[in-house]
Order: C-alpha cells, then structure tokens, then sequence
C-alpha cells in the first residue's frame, strides 16, 4: 500500500538460467499443439468425447488451477479482512501466481472452446442466461482477472518509476544497433514515463483498496459457482460428490488450498532463488489451513451421512478409493499441522502443504472427471497432445513468475522484516539493492 | 493468532458461506407448473419398428442441408452415399439401434432429443444458444450464439447433444424437430412422415399420452406398462413404448425431478436480484477500509501470534 513499497524487492539475477529454457521448450511444444488444435479441430488433439465433454483442459486448467491461484484471494482476506497485516509482505508473490493462474485459465478456455470466435456473445445483456452457472463463472473470472491486473499495477509502476531505460537499450542494441534510440531522445521519453508513474501510483494507492476487496468478492462468487457447474449432472456425477453443498464445498476449498500454495511457493522460492524462509508468516498461515479442513471435511461428511452414502465412500471400489484417496490426503495433512512443532519445520510445511493441495485438487479432479460417469460405456483418458497442450500453459506459468519476479518488486524484502523492527530504509532505495543471495 | 480475530474471520467466512448453506437445502416441492402437454412431440413405438432406418436416411436427407452441416463421408464415397453411424454424432440426428435380449427377444431402438420440458441444456447454456419454444416446447440450437463450452453435452442426462470434434469449425448437432424444415414445410418431422408402419406418432404430448396409455390398456401383454418420458426428468415430448425393459434399450432409468429445477433453485438462492454479492461487497469493504485506516495509524504493528 501506500509508501510501503520497499516492503517488497527486485529478484537480482539472470533471465536466462537453464531452467528457462527446459520450460520454453514445454511452452513451444504446447504452443505447436495449441496450433494443430486450431487448424484440425478439437478431436484432433484430444481424447474428449461426447460423453465426456470436459477433459483436463477443463478440470485442470479451469477448475483445479484457478483454485491453486487462489492464493492471493486467500491472503486478501487474512490481511484486508482479518486484519493480519505481518502477512502483507507475501502478498504479491501471491497475487502474481494467482494472475498468472487466472490468466491461464482463461487463456485455455479460449483452447478450449469449439466456437470461441462467438465468444463475444458474453457480452450481450441479451443473450445473458442467469440460470448457467458457467455464464456467472465466465463473468466472474473475467472480471477478477482485470482486477488482479490492477492490483499488480503497483509494482509495475514503481518498476517503470525507478527504471533508467537500460533493458530497453539493451534489447534494440541487441536486435540491431541502430535501433538505439539517441539518449536525449530516450531521457524526455523515459522522464515521461516516470512522470505518469508517479503520477498514477498515489492515486492508483488511495483506490486501490476497493479493486482488493473485489478480488475477494469475485473469487467468492466464482469460486462457488465452479461447484454449481455441475450441480445439474445429477444423473451423471458420482453420489459421493454430487450434492447441493457442491458451492460451499467448492468454495472453502478454494480457500484452503490458496493458503498451501502461498507456503509451498514461499518455500520453493526461498530454495530456488537462496532466500531465507519467512518462518514466522509460514507457521501463521498453517495454523489456518487445518481448521478450514476441518469444516470442510465435516460438512463433506455431515452430508455424506445425511444422503445415506456412507456406505458407498467405504465400498472399496473405483470412486469409493478415489474418495477415500482425496479425504486421506486431506484430513492427513491437516492432522500434522495441527501439531505446533511441525509448523515450525520447513520440511513438514512444504510436505502437509502438498498433501493439502494435491487431496483438494484431487477433490476438483474428482468431481470434474473421475466421478462423471455418463454410462454407456464412455471411456475417457487424455491424449498425449491434450496433456502436452496442459503441461505448455503450467510452464509458461512458472517461467513467467520466475522472469517478472526479476523485472517487478515482487518477492518479501529479506532485510526489512527479518529486522522485525522495520526500520524504513531510506527513500529512492535502488532497485535490487538488497540482494540476497545470488 | 488472536481468538478474536479468528472469530472475525469465520464471520466472514459466514458472509460467503450462510448463503450458500441457506440455499444448498434442496425444495423439490414445486408442482411441475412448467409441464406443457399442449407441446409437440413423438411417440416411438419400438414393438411396432421394423428397423428400416428410413427415418433415419430421411432426417438426413431433409436436415442436411439446413445449419451448413456436412456429412461424414469415406474416401472411397465421393458422393455420399454410404453412411452407416455407430451413434448418434456430429453428422446424425437420430439414430436406429437394435437391443438383443437373447436370440429370439430383441427391439429396435429409435434415439434422438427428448425435447425435455425442463430440458438441462437450455437451463445451463450460458449464452442462450439452446432455447426452448414456449408454444410447440422445441428445443433448439442457435449455431450462431453457441461458443461451443460444450456444457449442454455435460448437463443432458440423455448424452443428445453432440459435437463435431473433428472440424475446424465445429458446432453442436441435435434434432430440433424438424423445425427450419419439414416441420415448417409440412406440418410434421420427417421421420414420422416417412415411417412406413407408423411406428412414430407425431402430434400434441397430451394426445400422444393418451394415444400410448390406450395401447397400453388395449394389449397389456405387449408392452412394459410404463410409457418411458411420461414422468422422467419432469417429463418429456419424446416418448416410448416398448416391450423391453427400457434400460437394456439404452434409455437410463431416471428420476422424476428435474436436475435443471434442483441446480436452478440453488442458483437463484445464492444470486436473488443480486443482493448476496452486493451485500458481500459492501460488508467487506467496510471491514477493509477499517483495517486499513487503523493499520496507517499504527504503522506495520505486529500481530502477534
Ligand atoms: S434430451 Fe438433452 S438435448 Fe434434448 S432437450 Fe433434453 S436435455 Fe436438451
Ligand atoms: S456448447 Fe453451445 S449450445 Fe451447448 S451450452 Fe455451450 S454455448 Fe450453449
Ligand atoms: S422409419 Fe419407422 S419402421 Fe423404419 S426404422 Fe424408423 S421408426 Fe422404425
């Protein structure tokens, strides 16, 4: 927020490591696919069928992912709402993932979709047909991925504030030499643009609050109305998952899992980028995981028991192990981070974490594809181009983060809180002054 | 961690959360009032099909050339003239199955749209490319608003709607009835006109009920007394007889509720004239400009745990 913006620091280091360009490599194959996609239709990429409409476009990239890119809805509402502003240096981190999920998402819904050059129709208060749950999702994501764009903003604009052109010379250097814009030429530019900077980011600061707490209505919204999705499957959704909780289910998982990604995030890049680990806010935020599980599990539960299908969770068979699998995994991890000393271990945290988001997103998995069942002996099992299309939109995710938290102040400024005293460094702090690390 | 703030917390939770509790308790007890037995629709007879497929040939012939759908063709069927479909697909509308039960007990099987009377793919289309006809209760497809999310196939517990997963510019085909064609040249579907035993009637549901239940009454041995699509998913215009059970037909046994009425409800509780999200919104940025204001009061004072 406002003046806090040495809260948060520039990753030095360079661009193009080697994991770059593994991930590019999955990114241009995905890509080549996405093509082949577009050229020869949908069945030419992909195992879908008419039985099984959606495949892990949409239970992964759609449904799953956006969970998973729930962190910065989660942590909006421990700082903004709960009032727990030790957490705000995490923040952007959290939001970054989560617009880049988000964007993603919406990005493989337009793969997805067989008429999307029709996809204007969203925008016709005509056509508008409030009873789809899909048109509120549609809306709602859209709507929130603006909002995580000007949320973002900030540090953007603190990054063109502070920038002395040199990337730009850089790059036309590199392309050719002569596109070297002349310094006189490049300093009014760059003056220019520092100015409407400047000019914006206090503004932007003031009314910024109300974007936030947008990004945390919409994601309420939809985040419960992805389990409304398939509230009409009545007859082809799994009675362990299919229920008229599916939006609160759907909804306090969401939040759950948001919490576990901000830890594992935090603690895969403490590793990858040579940061000390934020202990402190980690331990905070797996206090709050297990008792969101906890209501969660009672409610699956409660109403597992109340429709009498205990006895089918229990049964041992396909669904009842996939049930068993997601509730293990879980109530497990949740278990462990009831204990206060496992808290404090970064190697539990980062284990439980995992369990956390892989039995949530199992759960998502399950209600989207392994609990659908539309009879007649549909069978479905992505293609190897399907699953190549997924895996090219999750490394483009991560080689995104990894390069724009080198361009943007994104990740928890080391010295300023681990001095807890948070002495104000001194203004016009030069970006990436405070390495650490390589 | 502070046990009042994590009582703030589960408050809000609450927020999100009590309205979609308060809605997630199913009332079924509306009295089907949308049941229009004035609308058209089909009675399938499958003790009477001889299993010609001329039906199928003419849905074909007659539909073809409306929505610039193409047919299938084999390589070596320059004029396609050759079409045998396994299912129901991008290219067919309706389809002729035969049921064996044993050798000497087996029916043929007609599929196609039930034309629902509270049909699951217009309740979920989220661009109202399915719609459905208020006064001949059709249900049809609009290729030109659909974005092809392919929802409509999730949602119909009959799998009608289908896809065209190999075309570049795919849509969805299902029987409109005959609507853009026969029905509008003629007055009747194609393949009622054409069924050369009267296997299909064609007519008013509340005609076509009546018509069934009189078979029914009349040759009790014949048939499995039940007319499927009577009652099923709140009732549909497409009906059957037939003298095998109805699941080894391929139609799944169904409930009488509606799913579109059962999602429907729970939609409308949650997003009633907007005021839960409204009301969400407000109360949180209410409790956000507090925190705030305090929180630049106080500068970055530590909660602690
Ligand atoms: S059978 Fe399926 S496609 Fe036809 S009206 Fe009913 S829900 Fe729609
Ligand atoms: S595929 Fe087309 S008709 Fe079916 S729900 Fe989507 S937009 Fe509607
Ligand atoms: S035309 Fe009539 S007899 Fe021939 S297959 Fe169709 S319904 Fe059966």
């Amino acid at each position: 927020m406002a003046g806090h913006h040495d809260e948060f620091v520039r990753l030095e280091g360079k661009i193009f490591t080697k994991s770059f360009f593994v991930l590019l490599t999955l990114v241009i194959i995905g890509f080549y696919y996405i093509g082949v996609r577009y050229v020869k239709g949908i069945g030419a990429v992909s195992n879908m069928s008419d039985g099984y409409p959606w495949g892990i476009w949409i239970a992964y990239d759609v449904a799953t992912g956006t969970a998973i890119a729930c962190g910065g809805y989660a942590m909006a509402i421990l700082i903004y709402i709960r009032n727990h502003w030790k957490f705000h240096p995490l923040i952007r981190s959290a939001l970054l993932t989560s617009l880049f999920g988000y964007c993603l998402a919406g990005f493989s819904v337009m793969v997805d979709l067989g008429r999307y050059w029709n996809s204007y129709e969203f925008f016709m208060p005509a056509r508008w047909q409030i009873n789809s749950a899909m048109f509120e999702v549609a809306l709602c994501v859209m709507a929130y991925s603006t909002v995580l764009i000007i949320e973002f903003l900030p540090a953007v604009l603190w990054s063109l504030e502070n920038s002395r052109g040199e990337t730009l010379r850089k790059v036309s250097a590199w392309l050719h030499p002569r596109l070297v814009p002349d310094e006189a030429k490049l300093a009014s530019g760059l003056e220019w643009v520092r100015a409407a900077a400047a000019w914006l980011r206090p503004r932007l600061d003031k009314v910024l609050v109300f974007f936030i707490v947008l990004g945390i209505t919409l994601p309420t919204m939809h985040q419960s109305s992805l389990g409304s999705l398939l509230l009409i499957a009545a007859t082809k959704l799994n009675p362990l998952w299919h229920t008229g909780f599916l939006p609160l289910l759907f909804l306090i998982n969401c939040i759950y899992i948001g919490y576990a990604i901000v830890i594992m995030e935090s603690i895969i890049s403490s590793y990858a980028f040579k940061r000390e680990i934020e202990y402190n806010e980690l331990a905070g935020l797996s206090r709050i995981i297990p008792w969101l599980t906890v209501i969660w599990l009672s409610v699956r539960v409660g109403d597992l028991a109340y429709r009498g299908q205990i006895g089918n969770a229990l049964k041992l068979d396909f669904y009842s192990c996939f049930f068993l699998l997601e509730f293990c995994l879980v109530a497990g991890g949740s278990m462990i981070l009831f204990n206060r000393r496992m808290r404090r271990s970064p190697r539990w945290l980062f284990v439980t974490a995992t369990m956390i988001i892989l039995g949530g997103a199992l759960y998502r998995f399950n209600v989207y594809l392994i609990g659908f069942n539309p009879g007649q002996g549909w069978h479905y099992f992505p293609a190897f181009p399907e699953v190549m299309i997924t895996a090219g939109v999750i490394a483009l995710e991560i080689l995104g983060y990894q390069v724009l938290v080198k361009v943007f102040p994104v990740l928890p400024n080391p010295n300023k809180h681990a001095a807890s005293g948070h002495a104000q460094k001194p203004a016009g702090l030069p970006p990436g002054a405070v390495p650490q690390g390589k | 961690m502070k046990s009042q703030s994590r009582r703030d917390f589960f408050k809000m939770l609450g927020l999100g959360g009590a309205t979609l509790l308060a809605s997630s308790v199913p009332a079924m007890a509306n009295e089907k009032k949308w049941v229009n037995d004035e609308a058209l629709g089909m009675l399938y007879d499958a003790t009477m099909c001889v299993g010609c497929k001329a039906c199928m040939a003419t849905c074909k012939r007659v539909n073809g050339d409306y929505g610039s759908l193409s047919y299938e063709r084999a390589s070596f069927d320059p004029d396609g003239l050759w079409d045998a479909p396994q299912d129901l697909s991008g290219s067919t509308r309706t389809l002729i199955k035969l049921c064996k039960e044993s050798d000497s007990r087996w029916s043929y099987v007609k599929y196609s749209c039930m034309h629902c009377q509270k049909p699951s793919c217009v309740s979920v289309c989220p661009v109202s490319a399915m719609t459905k006809d208020k006064v001949t209760g059709v249900v049809d497809y609009n290729k030109d608003t659909c974005i092809g999310c392919r929802y409509c196939q999730v949602a119909c517990s009959f799998t009608i709607p289908k896809f065209q997963w190999e075309k570049t510019l795919p849509q969805i085909v299902k029987c409109d009835l005959c609507k853009n064609t026969n029905l509008r040249e003629k007055g009747i579907t194609a393949c009622a006109e054409v069924c050369p035993v009267g296997a299909i009637t064609f007519g008013k549901r509340k005609d076509l009920l009546a018509i069934a239940h009189e078979r029914l009454q009349d040759n009790p041995g014949r048939y499995i007394h039940h007319v499927y699509g009577e009652h099923e998913l709140g009732g549909t215009n497409h009906l059957y007889l037939s003298a095998l059970a109805f699941d080894k037909l391929g139609l799944p046994t169904l409930p009488d509720n509606a799913p579109a009425e059962f999602s429907e409800k729970i939609q409308h509780t949650i997003y009633k004239g907007f005021v839960a999200p409204v009301a969400l919104y407000s109360a949180l940025c209410f409790i956000a400009l507090k925190n705030q204001k305090e929180q630049e009061k106080n500068g970055h004072k530590e909660d602690g745990e």
